[in-house]
């Protein structure tokens, strides 16, 4: 065997399954959206365009990401730095911290709804205090902003661990000297994390921005536990056009408006967020 | 008072203020698990009934009530091969890869290196949708394998990428020396290599099976008797009663926990080098 081939050998499995499983999928979700039997067509999404939910759950779903992915960043950033500073039992809270990565949306949907729902905690609190009289229906159609304020705790609770993981692996990587010399130079704690830390973990704030806003388009099962289908988004719509109107090329149509969306922030991240080849650490 | 004790003083202040924050986020994450807790340990009765005690009367009737619910069990043991095939599919396609881009230059790489990188900016889950129909073709259609290849794709990305950091992190001497003492590749991969990184490819092992078991769109998308747990939950979201639904969030929930404090030592690594 000459093993100048070798590592084409090792490769070929892991390249052959995303050709046929990642690249060939999307290929023809690409191919079923836009065409129909007579060739290329619009009129999928025309359909979908057409439908009185589409415009809302789009927007819900930009919404979302726009409230829970900025707050995220920020408790994130906060965490890493608390964990960082920490001496004393760190093994621990960084084990509490990440407890929530491990945890599927569905679960965490299910988890916020018992806080949520009619008999729930969060009733039952409110009812302690005094603050009402009888338990309110707090996921109802009558107030779609409790459904969406849910549903932002809810993925808050649970998305901002993959966060936190990238950016106190980031925090890891950041030469120690770096925050000494300012401190030196009297700069503050403060000052210290806007002007040396956070400049030198831009890579990982990249990364951390982009994994975390996808998967925002993606919400799905949280959404579905918490408000079913009061509050529509994009992957919801999906499923029903897939499942329950078995109309498969508005759900490709539909696929597509996600897939735009995901890498349009995605190159907005990547320019937003350069970091130039000769200034990487 | 001198500038030293006020110094001191500010230190404690800013101390105690750190204590408090890290407990405070400790409750934000820990309090919410706990009232599930409660409400899987209670009565059906008691949790759907107003106000709410804070503190479960321990009773086991709800969980074993789901237990036995027609297609949990069978559900939790699809959940358990799809997450089991995934696991053993995404290592053992990834770790070569892995291997090979931290142990060689070679024609292509950087192409390579994209194209793993680039599925991050698909949303994966919207595979399930061409793959129905591909699936329908191929007689894979509903079965637990059809899934669990769906699943790959979704964790082999991370294991090609985890690989390659634990694989760069032994240095290539070490290999040298056995390649030099007379052993091949071949065994001195096996003698050499493999007990150094086997608890970092058994920890990139159970994060693949963990994708799996908490993936929800292409579950629900992909099987319609062959139900995983996450995609019976979801489609028996509507009719279930509320009892039904916190004790199939807790049996959703345990594995994680377990899961995650097995790799809790190798998270940090494994995503620090894997995202340069």
């Amino acid at each position: 065997m000459n093993p100048r081939n070798l590592p084409y050998m090792l490769l070929f499995p892991a390249t052959a399954f995303l050709a046929v499983f990642f690249v060939y999928p999307f290929v023809l979700v690409a191919v079923q959206a836009f065409t129909n039997e007579a060739g290329f067509t619009l009129e999928h999404f025309q359909t979908m365009a057409d439908d009185w939910k589409f415009k809302i759950s789009f927007w819900n779903t930009i919404l979302l990401a726009i409230a829970v992915v900025p707050l995220q960043t920020c408790l994130a950033l906060m965490m890493a730095k608390l964990v960082t500073s920490i001496t004393t039992g760190r093994d621990i809270y960084l084990y509490i911290f990440t407890i929530p990565l491990g945890i599927s949306d569905l679960a965490a949907g299910i988890i916020w709804l018992a806080i949520f729902e009619q008999s729930g905690f969060l009733n039952t609190l409110l009812f302690t205090v005094g603050a009402i009289d009888q338990p309110v229906i707090l996921l109802g159609y009558q107030s779609t902003w409790i459904i969406f304020l849910a549903v932002v705790l809810a993925e808050l609770w649970r998305a901002t661990a993959i966060m936190l993981v990238i950016l106190v692996a980031g925090m890891g990587l950041i030469p120690k000297e770096y925050d000494e010399a300012a401190e030196v130079f009297g700069a503050s704690r403060w000052q210290r994390f806007v002007k040396v830390t956070l400049p030198l973990l831009r890579p990982s704030l990249q990364t951390a921005l982009i994994l975390r806003t996808i998967l925002a388009f993606e919400v799905f099962a949280v959404v579905a536990a918490l408000g079913g289908t009061t509050l529509p988004v994009l992957m919801g719509e999906t499923f029903k056009w897939q499942f329950e109107f078995r109309d498969e090329s508005v759900a490709a149509a539909l696929a597509m408006v996600i897939l735009a969306i995901s890498i349009g922030f995605t190159l907005f991240f990547l320019r937003a967020l350069r970091v130039p080849k000769e200034a990487q650490i | 008072m001198s500038t030293a004790t006020v110094k001191t003083d500010f230190r404690k202040k800013s101390r105690y203020l750190l204590m408090a924050t890290t407990l405070m986020l400790c409750a934000w994450i820990l309090v919410p698990i706990y009232l599930l807790v409660v409400n899987t340990l209670s009565t059906q009765e008691e949790v759907s009934s107003f106000p709410k005690a804070f503190i479960p009367s321990f009773n086991m009737e709800n969980i074993m009530f789901f237990l036995q619910f027609q297609g949990v069990a069978f559900a939790l043991l699809n959940s358990v091969l799809v997450a089991g095939m995934t696991m053993i599919l995404s290592i053992g396609i990834g770790a070569p890869a892995g291997y090979a881009l931290s142990r060689f230059e070679f024609k292509g790489k950087g192409a390579f290196r994209v194209l793993v990188l680039i599925t991050r900016a698909f949303p994966l889950p919207l595979l399930a949708l061409p793959l129905a129909v591909m699936f329908i073709r191929t007689g894979l259609d509903d079965t637990v394998f059809g899934l669990a290849l769906v699943h790959t794709t979704l964790a082999l990305p991370f294991a090609v990428l985890i690989t390659f950091s634990l694989f760069s992190g032994i240095p290539i001497e070490l290999e040298e020396a056995a390649w030099t003492l007379g052993c091949t590749r071949v065994q001195a991969f096996i003698k050499v290599i493999m007990p150094l990184v086997l608890p970092g490819i058994a920890a990139s092992a159970i994060f693949a099976f963990v994708i799996s078991w908490n993936e929800v769109f292409a579950a629900a998308v992909l099987t319609i008797q062959n139900k995983t747990l996450t995609a019976f939950l979801i489609q028996s979201l509507d009719e279930s009663p509320l009892h039904l639904k916190f004790a199939g969030g807790l049996v959703l929930v345990i594995p994680a926990l377990i899961f995650i404090f097995a790799v809790r030592k190798y998270l940090f690594a494994m995503w620090g080098i894997a995202n340069r």
